[in-house]
């Protein structure tokens, strides 16, 4: 890092980054074959980074995470491919994740992320070369600003636990709009509309960029996926990006599955015996308060829907419980419309998904609210209670709590699953509807299918 | 509801002060507490501000400007509530005339105020039949909701939809901190706030930039203001990491909350008069050494309350005394002070209201069924002797109307009533300066506008 007097008198130095800011498509004469190899290593590298951000990793550990993925799936024995490989596998990618809001969702988030972490471990040169390259109109600050906001600074710093010495860099002053994970945090400084980043937060404005930018990208993409790319390229991409869409997507948990299909009069029963601690903990509450927040609605809501309950059940479901506590009247004036907006009856008609652990993981309950992860989010002495209610026994409770305090919470789910249900989850839990697929294929009889 | 039946509706109520000349004038005049749907003709007949709320909605796009956006206020969501509890969403109007014909029409229990959708929201489904998903929300004021029954774990003198003067304090301090960060950290300048009607309190931020604002943006403000209170499964209260407050937080602390706790609620709630409410605060102290010493001192001088001296304030300097002595070498335990006062004091907003463009707010000016209050701004400027005890209701306002008599124009039978001052407040210190920035702004990205133009043509 250097000091704002030295920095602002010495030229820019002479670096060029290595990462792409995938703004325009590739010309590049590439064999067929090697745009289904390449956009598979890329996503073994979005599938890694999704794992490690469902287990909730620190920045640190994401970095050395996405610097190993990147490692082992993306190198090219050419040197003069790799940055090729980067990019057509990118706008491979593109074409397989633009077609549905989940999915564009999804990999703009893995993409922000992998940007962010090559961004964090470029040399402090590279990343400023890249920084021009967005070509952002925002100045590094004064000596005589700077010296005016220097205590503010401090404070900030201070709050954040970090060293005092950090003061002591290069800050740039932008509108508070553009770095939003700096303002959620109050990692920053904000006076009249003007955000302070240091350089080292640098990375925070250029991932809201990367981000905006792909994600018009993404809509313009689908765009002329289902216009003209789709037809022009049936013989050659199309069944490409086809195959990587049914066979890399990994499992969509947001459609019910055959084993999933319940009904209001056993739903007490399956909730008991298939619900994931974080549902189960919400169904009750529900069914104690006659109430849920709004958190705890979504999080139930969307898990039920998930599960196979039907629209008109799960009003009646909602309903039943709502009616106790408000009336029906409020009911159906208050709450109905954002049950049917969740099942995509209502407003912009999205279809929304039931919450992943990720998700779920990284919810901020606040006074009143029951939703969250158990895990993360209750008390060891509450989490302990909700454990042996669900009849873990004390030998696995042990496990459990090991894995929390390690915050490894989907594992201490897992370990929980595999308590109750005496036998095992090789592929672990991610996803709450997951679990409860997972329990259902366990519990009912297997001459199901065969009838 | 015709012009005929709100005439009849005034009668009824004017006959009872012909009838009985001879009588106390006020007694005359006296109109029964309450709400129903024949005062709220009367209200929206003679009362409610529909100029002023069509001028703030239209945003100066009713000018004659050549950058004004006709369309604009009648892309704008209204709902009502009816007086059966029937709900109607996605309401537009194109004029003040239409607007103002409407309420009076269906007279609403309820007005909300949604987002400025890409269409005229009534038309939405013939868009949507087009399949590209045009219908979405373009602008919305960025929005916070106070409600007190989000602090009933620290009142002990109502719960629930109550309030009296003892707790509303709390929504006091809530408008200073969030207007005083609004403003001064995010540089926003047309906010209004408003009474809810009965226990809580509504902000409207209305700048260009604020309408503007993504979801994630609204989010990240929303979290800004956030401070964790620990959800109901959780143990500790309040964390505040860190070797130092966040400057917004340290202002708050130091500015309103800290001295608000310590100088009123601490004996107005009396916070640590007995055992139960003393153990949430000894909770929330995580060195048993300390607490046990605390509760010994406590439940001894129980009965030795001949001290004049408040008890709450005297338990809480012994509890400050002991956290802040130069003994403590623990940071976590010195920050305990701050955390049980942010606890007790800080805001508690309604995450889920600013974080996203299409929530619906209720209008300034609509009177709360409950109380039959109306929904006036507040002075944030002022907030302290706002009292919401005495704010006023339908039946008073329309007591007051009969008293002045019939005649005279709309203008001045406001005037008469005590909503007048609240009406011209909203119009000097919220609509003019609001219309004053909208069209300076409108001047400016037109002539910027004009210059990009210019540029493109000697290319
Ligand atoms: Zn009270």
């Amino acid at each position: 890092m250097e000091i704002v007097r030295s920095q602002r008198k010495s030229p820019l130095p002479i670096v060029v980054s290595t990462i792409p800011l995938y703004r325009s498509t590739p010309e590049l004469e590439v064999r067929l074959e090697d745009f289904e190899l390449f956009a598979v290593d890329r996503l073994r590298v979005l599938q890694g980074i999704s794992h490690g951000l469902s287990r909730a990793k620190k920045p640190e550990e994401m970095e050395k995470l996405v610097s190993d993925l990147w490692k082992a799936h993306m190198r090219h024995p050419l040197a003069s491919e790799v940055i090729n490989k980067d990019i057509i596998s990118h706008f491979v990618l593109r074409l397989v994740y633009c077609r549905t809001e989940d999915l564009r969702k999804w990999f703009l988030a893995m993409e922000s992320t992998l940007f962010r972490y090559r961004f964090r471990s470029e040399s402090f040169e590279a990343q400023r070369a890249l920084l021009a390259e967005f070509d952002l109109p925002y100045k590094a600050v004064s000596i005589a600003e700077f010296e005016s906001v220097k205590e503010k600074l401090l404070q900030v710093a201070r709050s954040l636990g970090q060293p005092q010495t950090s003061v002591d860099v290069l800050f740039y002053k932008v509108p508070f709009e553009e770095v939003p994970e700096l303002v959620a945090g109050r990692r920053v400084y904000i006076q009249k509309g003007h955000a302070y980043i240091a350089m080292n937060q640098v990375v925070s404005l250029v991932v809201t960029q990367f981000r905006s930018h792909l994600s018009k990208a993404l809509i313009l993409t689908n765009r002329k996926w289902t216009s003209t790319i789709r037809e022009q390229e049936k013989d050659r991409l199309t069944p490409i990006v086809e195959a990587l869409s049914t066979s890399y997507l990994g499992p969509d948990c947001s459609q019910p599955k055959e084993y999933a299909e319940i009904s209001l009069k056993d739903i007490d029963q399956v909730a008991k015996r298939s619900f994931p601690l974080c549902m189960h903990h919400l169904f009750e509450k529900l069914r104690e308060d006659h109430h849920l927040k709004y958190g705890g609605r979504m999080q139930l809501g969307l898990f039920l829907k998930g599960v196979g309950l039907k629209l008109d059940d799960a009003l009646a479901f909602w309903k039943a419980e709502f009616s106790i506590k408000v009336g029906p009247e409020r009911f159906d004036k208050e709450y109905a419309y954002s049950i049917r907006h969740s099942f995509g009856k209502e407003g912009k008609r999205v279809d929304y998904t039931p919450y992943s652990c990720q998700k779920v993981i990284s919810s901020t309950p606040g006074v009143g609210d029951h939703h969250g992860c158990p895990y993360r989010h209750f008390s060891e002495e509450n989490l302990r209670a909700s454990l042996s209610k669900m009849g873990v026994s004390n030998r696995a409770m042990e496990d459990v709590m090991e894995k929390v305090r390690n915050k490894h919470y989907q594992l201490a789910c897992t370990l929980t699953f595999e308590a109750i249900h005496g036998s095992s989850c090789d592929s672990g839990i991610n996803h709450p509807n997951q679990y409860f697929a997972e329990s259902r294929k366990i519990l009912l009889p297997k001459n199901n299918s065969a009838a | 509801m015709t012009r005929e039946e709100v005439e009849h509706a005034k009668d009824d109520m004017l006959i009872d002060g012909c009838e009985a000349q001879a009588l106390d004038l006020k007694q005359a005049n006296a109109v029964p507490d309450g709400f129903n749907v024949n005062y709220l003709k009367i209200y929206y007949g003679k009362l409610f501000p529909y100029y002023e709320i069509f001028k703030w909605m239209s945003y100066g796009n009713d000018g004659k400007h050549p950058a004004c956006d006709q369309s604009y206020l009648g892309r704008r969501e209204f709902s009502f509530t009816l007086e059966n509890d029937i709900y109607v969403r996605f309401q537009s109007f194109s004029s003040a005339s239409e607007l103002e014909n409407s309420i009076k029409e269906k007279c609403p229990f309820k007005i909300d105020i949604g987002p400025v959708y890409s269409v005229d929201p009534a038309k939405r489904h013939a868009y949507e039949q087009t399949g590209n998903n045009v219908f979405t929300p373009v602008e919305r004021e960025l929005i916070f909701d106070i409600d007190m029954t989000d602090y009933d774990d620290v009142r002990y003198c109502c719960s629930g939809a109550d309030v009296c003067l003892d707790c509303w304090p709390l929504m006091t301090v809530a408008i200073k901190v969030i207007d005083t960060a609004l403003r001064d950290d995010f540089g926003f300048n047309n906010i209004l706030w408003v009474f809810s009607g009965r226990r809580g309190v509504h902000c409207w931020v209305c700048d260009g930039k604020a309408r503007r604002l993504t979801n994630e943006q609204r989010a990240a403000i929303a979290e800004y203001f956030r401070v964790d209170m620990g959800g109901e499964n959780s143990q500790k209260k309040v964390v505040l990491g860190g070797h130092a407050l966040h400057p917004f937080l340290g202002r708050s602390y130091t500015e309103v909350l800290k001295s608000f706790f310590e100088e009123r609620l601490l004996s107005s709630q009396k916070i640590l008069s007995t055992e139960e409410r003393f153990e949430k605060i000894l909770d929330m102290i995580p060195d048993e050494s300390i607490t046990s010493d605390l509760r010994g001192r406590w439940q001894e001088n129980r009965r030795s309350s001949t001290n004049k001296e408040d008890i709450n304030v005297v338990r809480w300097e012994q509890l400050k005394h002991i956290l802040q002595s130069s003994k403590q070498k623990d940071k976590g335990l010195r920050r305990c002070v701050e955390e049980i006062v942010f606890y007790y004091t800080y805001p508690r907003l309604d995450m889920e209201v600013s974080k996203h463009m299409n929530h619906l707010l209720k209008a300034p000016f609509c009177v709360h069924p409950k109380t039959g209050r109306v929904c006036v701004p507040i002075d944030p400027n002022c907030c302290d002797e706002f009292d919401p005890t005495t704010v006023p209701t339908l039946s008073q306002l329309l007591e007051e109307l009969n008293r002045s008599g019939v005649g005279g124009d709309g203008e001045t039978e406001l005037d008469q009533t005590s909503l007048g001052e609240s009406v011209r407040f909203f119009r000097s210190a919220f609509v003019q300066p609001l219309l004053k920035s909208c069209k300076e702004e409108m001047e400016s990205s037109y002539n910027a506008k004009l210059q990009q133009k210019k540029n493109s043509i000697t290319w």
